[in-house]
């Protein structure tokens, strides 16, 4: 069983007494615990299941490459899916659960899977599910999504709160060991901004646990001192917990710093995202330790050599009495020696060399320990537990030898440079085959905005695994830094680091190498999806011999580790069975973040109300005050009815629109886009913008204008009015002033810069009212200050003036078809005006009426809306525009697009009214009208489309415009409009003016 | 994250605060052009692996549109200039020339 040793464990405090729960069963640990090393501390092996076999898993690592132990943490909105065991700090209540299993982790349903492995190779996705076709829909999908997933997301509101940190630096260095640490302590001596990112919490990374010493002291105090050294310099910044995410272009970084996760709190901020813009960035991430391919390598009890070590020495835990190391290289055997120290037993090293004669074998060997060579593990025996070995020629086929009986298994394949970083922005790997690693090719480093070199890589992390070289490499690529910064080298001596030399390892990839296909489709690539030796080996034999396909269609690599255990062992398998060398097989691509971080910090503070600005109109309170209820416009509130007490949307909507055709309505239109577009050639730019002619236009009236793209699709139409000799007034749709004012500057600036204009967006300044209904003149009247008259204001013109005493300008326009003033206003008297008239207007039954009442009223008179009738895929014509289109000018904007045969084919549908046969009923909105036969896919036939659809309360009835085809020659045609529930409503083709056809309402 | 220095305030600006706008020196391509001018001008784009002249806009900024000459691979920025003009400076292009020896021009 796994336990805790009576002594030993550099990182716990065993005065300490912490509680948790795991699965719901309640656990004690020590402060200084992670949650893996807590669990195995109370004999708790198995912490989870894999993901395709359901096979019971135990932790395999001790840092964040870990693939087994995956837990979800905490409760309800607090939960977390998928967090690693191994980065997991333990404290007091914290719950944690296993996942990816049913009914529980002991017995587990799925775990069926494996018994029928056989029949669920590589592929078997691809290969199983797609005939027959109905199959999948109702059989295979809703299985295999009842058994898939990590872990479930949390359905509630993430209660935490998140921040962005900014931060701006020469050099970032990623990895707080003693090559990080050393490198910053140049770079800092150097006059560099330095910062120091550490992903765990604590600083000197591996060598603690590794041993040998620095300049002649410990490692511990030779970090001790440097970091005390480096606090004290006020130019570098120290960062606990926080790791290195991802290095973008250009020197942009992420750091994803975990503030409380080890010690929750209310009060403070839960993780935090660094955005750095770095100068220089050194990786000093060290090396991940590769698995050993040999059966039954996955068995609970089978972990990391070091990782094993790290259990040992920093929280005293003993995965089991007996341990096996397994090797093919002389850092395992500190394994060993770390067990030994610690008391435990280690009943052989087993070494696939022929031969090993360093200084630490010998050393094991003079421990006692019996070291065999050239021998590899058959098969590990056990099921949720390691229970033997069985001892083989590393040579042969397998043949057991003899079985030693344990409980662990430390295995070791050696070291893969963590080179993720240095690959994020383009810098290139290269094979060492005498290592065999990929390590960074300096010869092809990324580079930044100028083409210079703007990341380093150092210690381990650069293939320099021993304390003495990875010490030194780290000054060296230290001084590269500060001389890549142009900053002064510092006198900083270059420590001495010594610790046992270290022979060559063997490449080892299959255990033994002539295993049969039974023992390779035991022996596990990928832990967490379940990749064998033998599906990569099968994924090669169909033919795929490209790494990323390969990835693919086995799903290595693909688990929350991101390949960090698998990549290196799946690629070299790959690389035997296609015959081609380790380099020319190549890696898949290294993608950030380096492990997965929370979507809440990358939201940071964006979220909730602050998610983005509330554009609020000069009314906004107003109507607030008086209950309306919001929709949302682009980034602007609008009232989309004032519902009275007791009374639903649909009928506040109603009122809305039959008092405003009745006596007086009152809209908040301040939110329409206002573009004052001014100088000598305004008026030749507008003939462009717009599809019909502007620079003809009076001042002192209006027009209502189309735009297009140069596609020729519709994009934005409005009112537009002549102020003076070179100065027009372009009014746009709510949502679409930003973007037609950034549409008109595009052209100015890079298409017609030789011409004399200028934009300028005025919607804010000022507050828009529209005044609507046979009394809209009578109010205006009783105001006072200006002539409003027929005779003095007609129907499209426009006129500045005083109303109340408030300076006014305005515009004789109508989108509802009645008597309608459009008032504008200084935004600083819009609420003065808006309550002014409805004041005034009390007398006349004034209302103030919301969106839905003018989208109906607008609707009513067949008045196209943007968003509505368009769709970025409907052109001016379609919508029997075509008066509003110039034949006379040589070119608008969308002018050639629209002579496109595509364009001026005749069987585009064009725009129609659509009255439902049963008045009470009402079509849906983008409902199609079926037509005959099918089309090649089987698929019934459509002839149109609704585009608005309202139940209209003018006419009692329900109306429609939609897009048909050959609509406006098929009048009093009656088309059927299925519904999503299986009823069909009919209606009929009409006019889509349905209200008031001569105008005669509005030219009063 | 991309930075890019407008040449219009010199500020060296984030991505962020930039918006891209594709290809720069189009020919613009109106009406009385044959169909296949016109195709070109609406959808045919070099997309090049290597140096490629675009166009941005300094959005959150001072507003103005600009043109960089860009590596796409490797984001190198050659240089960055006003968009009122119909080529690119020769000064930039000697640069990149220099630095590209292989490269086989903007046209």
């Amino acid at each position: 069983m796994s336990t805790r040793l009576a002594t030993g464990g550099r990182l716990i405090d065993r005065n300490s007494r912490v509680e948790f729960t795991f699965n719901g069963k309640r656990f004690t640990g020590h402060s200084g615990d992670t949650l893996a090393s807590a669990l195995l501390a109370n004999d708790q092996m198995l912490m989870g299941r894999s993901f395709k076999y359901h096979r019971p898993r135990s932790v395999i690592a001790s840092g964040p490459e870990e693939a087994n132990a995956l837990v979800a943490l905490g409760h309800d909105a607090k939960m977390e899916p998928n967090a690693r065991a191994t980065t997991t700090e333990l404290f007091e209540g914290l719950s944690a659960k296993s996942q990816n299993h049913w009914p529980s982790l002991d017995y587990d349903i799925g775990a069926l899977n494996t018994a029928i492995a056989r029949f669920l190779p590589a592929g078997f996705y691809y290969k199983t599910f797609i005939h027959p076709r109905p199959f999948w829909k109702h059989v295979f999908e809703p299985f295999i999504r009842q058994s898939a997933g990590l872990g479930p997301a949390p359905k509630q509101k993430d209660p935490d709160r998140y921040e962005h940190f900014y931060a701006f630096a020469d050099l970032v260095i990623i990895g707080g060991g003693v090559a990080g640490l050393h490198a910053a302590r140049v770079a800092g001596e150097a006059g560099l901004r330095v910062i120091v990112m550490e992903q765990t919490s604590a600083w000197g990374g591996r060598s603690l646990v590794d041993g040998g010493t620095i300049e002649g002291v410990s490692v511990e105090a030779w970090v001790n001192a440097t970091v005390e050294a480096l606090e004290s310099m006020e130019n570098v910044t120290l960062r606990l917990r926080c790791m290195g995410a991802g290095v973008y272009d250009h020197g942009y970084m992420l750091g994803y710093e975990r503030l409380t996760d080890h010690a929750p709190v209310d009060d403070m901020p839960r993780h935090r995202l660094w955005r750095v813009r770095a100068g220089q960035v050194l990786s000093a991430t060290g090396a991940v330790e590769r698995p050993l391919s040999f059966a039954g390598n996955d068995v609970p009890g089978v972990m990391l050599a070091s990782a094993l070590r790290d259990y040992v020495v920093n929280f005293g835990v003993s995965a089991g009495d007996r341990t096996v190391v397994v090797t093919n290289n002389d850092d395992a055997y500190r394994t060993a020696i770390a067990l030994h120290e610690a008391g435990l037993s280690v009943p052989a090293v087993i070494d696939a060399r022929s031969e090993t004669d360093g200084e630490l074998p010998n050393k094991v060997r003079d421990l006692g320990i019996r070291v065999e060579t050239g021998k590899a593990i058959a098969k590990v025996k056990g099921g949720k537990r390691v229970k033997s070995v069985g001892l083989c020629l590393q040579a042969g086929e397998g043949a057991v030898l003899e079985e030693i009986p344990c409980e662990a298994v430390a295995m070791s394949g050696g070291w893969s440079p963590i080179v993720h970083f240095w690959s994020h922005t383009g810098g290139k790997l290269t094979w060492d085959a005498d290592a065999a690693m990929f390590r960074p090719d300096h010869a092809r480093a990324p580079t930044g905005e100028e083409g210079q070199q703007n990341q380093g890589i150092a210690g381990a992390a650069n293939g320099e695994m021993t304390l003495g070289a990875a010490l030194s490499d780290a000054h060296a690529q230290a001084r590269e830094a500060v001389k890549r910064a142009k900053a002064k080298l510092p006198g900083t001596a270059s420590p001495k680091g010594e610790a046992p030399a270290e022979a060559p390892l063997a490449p080892v990839w299959i255990m033994p190498q002539g295993a049969n296909a039974k023992l390779r489709a035991k022996m596990w690539l990928d832990f967490q999806n379940d990749v064998k030796v033998s599906d990569v080996q099968l994924a090669a034999r169909e033919g795929y011999e490209s790494v990323e396909h390969t990835k693919r269609y086995t799903t290595l690599g693909m688990a929350t580790d991101q390949g960090k255990l698998s990549n290196i062992n799946g690629l070299a398998i790959l690389s035997d069975a296609i015959g081609a060398d380790i380099p020319k097989v190549g890696t898949t691509t290294f993608r950030p973040p380096y492990t997965p971080i929370s979507m809440g910090s990358i939201a940071g503070e964006a979220r909730g109300e602050i998610f983005q600005p509330l554009r609020r109109t000069p009314m906004h309170e107003w109507h607030e005050d008086n209950k309306a209820y919001w929709e949302p416009v682009g980034q602007w509130r609008r009232p989309y009815c004032y519902p009275r007490s007791g009374e639903t949307h649909t009928e506040a909507v109603n009122r809305e629109v039959i008092n405003t055709r009745e006596n007086l309505g009152l809209l908040d239109a301040s939110t329409l886009g206002k573009l004052l577009v001014k100088g000598p050639d305004a008026g030749k730019f507008l003939d462009l913008m717009y599809t019909n002619m502007m620079s003809n236009l009076k001042v002192g009236r209006c027009r209502y204008g189309l735009m297009c793209s140069e596609n020729g699709f519709l994009s934005d139409d409005g009112v537009v009015a002549r102020i003076d000799e070179d100065t027009w007034l372009c009014h746009t749709t709510s949502g679409g002033a930003d973007r037609i004012h950034a549409h008109m500057e595009e052209w100015l600036q890079t298409e017609w810069w030789d011409m004399k204009v200028h934009v300028a967006n005025l919607t804010e300044q000022y507050a828009q009212i529209a005044v609507v209904g046979p009394h809209a003149r009578d109010v205006l009247e009783d105001l006072d200050g200006m002539d409003v008259s027929k005779e003095a204001l007609g129907f499209m013109d426009w006129a500045d003036g005083e109303l109340a005493g408030i300076p006014v300008r305005v515009f004789r326009i109508s989108f509802s078809g009645e008597l309608s003033y459009e008032i504008a206003t200084p935004a600083a008297r819009g609420l003065e005006l808006w309550e002014k008239l409805h004041e005034a207007g009390k007398a006349y039954g004034v209302m103030a009426y919301g969106t839905e009442a003018l989208h109906i009223m607008r609707a009513e008179k067949g008045f196209i809306m943007i968003g509505d009738e368009t769709d970025g895929t409907v052109i001016p014509q379609d919508l029997g525009l075509n008066w509003a289109i110039s034949k006379k000018k040589e070119d608008f904007i969308g002018k050639r697009a629209q002579e496109r045969t595509f364009m001026t084919n005749p069987d585009r549908w064009k725009l129609v009214g659509l009255e439902t046969v049963v008045p009470e009923e009402v079509l849906t909105d983008g409902a199609y009208a079926t037509a005959d036969g099918a089309n090649g896919n089987g698929q019934g036939n459509v002839q149109g489309r609704v585009t608005s659809t309202y139940f209209s309360p003018t006419l009692n009835r329900g109306i429609a415009m939609g897009l048909v085809h050959h609509g406006p020659e098929r009048m009093g045609d009656v088309l059927d409009f299925p519904t999503t529930d299986g009823r069909v409503i009919k209606a009929k083709i009409v006019d889509p003016v349905f209200y008031d056809k001569d105008g005669e309402k509005q030219n009063v | 994250m991309l930075i890019l220095e407008c040449p219009y305030c010199g500020v060296k600006a984030d991505e962020t605060e930039l918006h891209g706008g594709g290809e720069a020196h189009l020919k613009r391509y109106g009406p009385g052009s044959s169909d296949a001018d016109f195709e070109g001008y609406l959808f045919h784009r070099k997309n090049p692996k290597g140096v490629h002249f675009e166009r941005w806009r300094h959005v959150n900024g001072c507003g103005k549109w600009f043109h960089a000459a860009r590596c796409t691979a490797t984001l190198e920025v050659f240089g960055t200039y006003p968009a009122q003009v119909t080529a690119p400076p020769k000064a930039l292009i000697n640069k990149i020339k220099k630095k590209r020896p292989d490269w086989e021009g903007w046209t």
